[in-house]
């Protein structure tokens, strides 16, 4: 079986960079549906903290983003892809504590270089692309243990 | 009269028994941590309540500080007691996304229009309380309100 066959939601949500207006709104669909979808509790609460860090991230650095969300019965699948700056360093980024964050961003709560080490230690899988000037992909996947 | 004394007899036997064995018995029998309303939190922390007041019989056992929302999504849990001197929507959003049941501000602060409205939306009671962070904490823990997690697993390097 393919995983087109056992997908059970796909949906893509814009993001707007450049304001923290709405930031935390696609975030809150998400859970929303994950709840309406009875995924376990943990699960949807690892899901809702990934796409709310890349969310911020995306409304932080870049111009235009989106957040594609796919739910599978074995797993659940958060893609961050954005036209922004893109990271110079992707090891430096990485660490706990490291920021390139402006003033403006850390006023909000954030920018204390967790975002990123945040989403790796909510899921199971973990990818980074970033081209310099292009933009960033960030592809998780958090696995669903039914047994739980 | 007679009560009082039986009652000081009994407290007496208790300390020679064993007070460690009687805590377990106690948990044994399903003992819960006590809980506070959000009523009982307001009246504890004087605090004026903004958003929820038709929720102020929620039961509160946990709560969870910081004034770093990416510290509040690790540490903090559903149904916990947010305290925090942020003012801005991702308050909100973070108490949200993580089921917390209540915010409090600290140190007097006053939320935006937008705020506030953003917490009716999504049905997150706000109080605000004049006390500063430390008085706030200290004065919930007195009443038996516990952290939502007490100590991290490792050492975090921000070397």
């Amino acid at each position: 079986m393919t995983s087109r066959e056992t997908l059970i939601y796909e949906n893509s949500f814009p993001l707007e960079g450049g304001t923290f207006k709405n930031a935390g709104r696609v975030s809150a669909r998400v859970k929303t549906l994950l709840k309406e979808m009875n995924l376990p509790r943990e699960i949807i609460r690892r899901v809702a903290v990934i796409t709310y860090e890349a969310e911020i991230n995306i409304c932080s650095y870049a111009e235009h983003g989106k957040i594609v969300l796919r739910v599978t019965p074995k797993f659940v699948t958060i893609e961050a892809i954005d036209e922004g700056q893109g990271i110079e360093d992707i090891e430096l980024a990485m660490k706990e504590g490291y920021s390139t964050a402006t003033e403006k961003i850390r006023r909000m709560g954030f920018g204390a270089g967790m975002g990123l080490s945040n989403m790796r230690r909510f899921s199971d899988t973990f990818r980074i692309i970033s081209e310099i000037g292009k933009g960033t992909r960030l592809k998780m996947i958090i696995l669903i243990d039914n047994g739980k | 009269m007679m009560r009082h004394h039986l009652q000081s007899v009994w407290l007496l036997i208790l300390k020679k028994v064993d007070y460690a064995l009687v805590l377990n018995i106690s948990y044994a029998n399903g003992y819960k941590e006590p809980r506070v309303t959000l009523q009982e939190v307001k009246e504890i922390l004087d605090a004026e309540v903004i958003v929820g007041h038709d929720r102020l019989d929620l039961e509160i056992e946990k709560a969870g500080c910081a004034d770093l929302m990416s510290d509040v999504l690790v540490f903090c849990t559903a149904g916990s007691l947010l305290l925090t001197g942020l003012t801005n929507s991702q308050i909100i959003y973070t108490a949200d996304i993580l089921d917390i049941a209540a915010i409090v501000i600290v140190r007097g602060k006053r939320l935006s229009p937008e705020t506030i409205q953003l917490a009716e939306e999504l049905q997150i009671p706000i109080l605000t309380t004049k006390y500063i962070l430390f008085e706030t904490v200290g004065r919930l823990y007195s009443k038996g309100i516990v952290s939502c997690i007490e100590k991290v697993d490792e050492t975090r390097d921000f070397s």
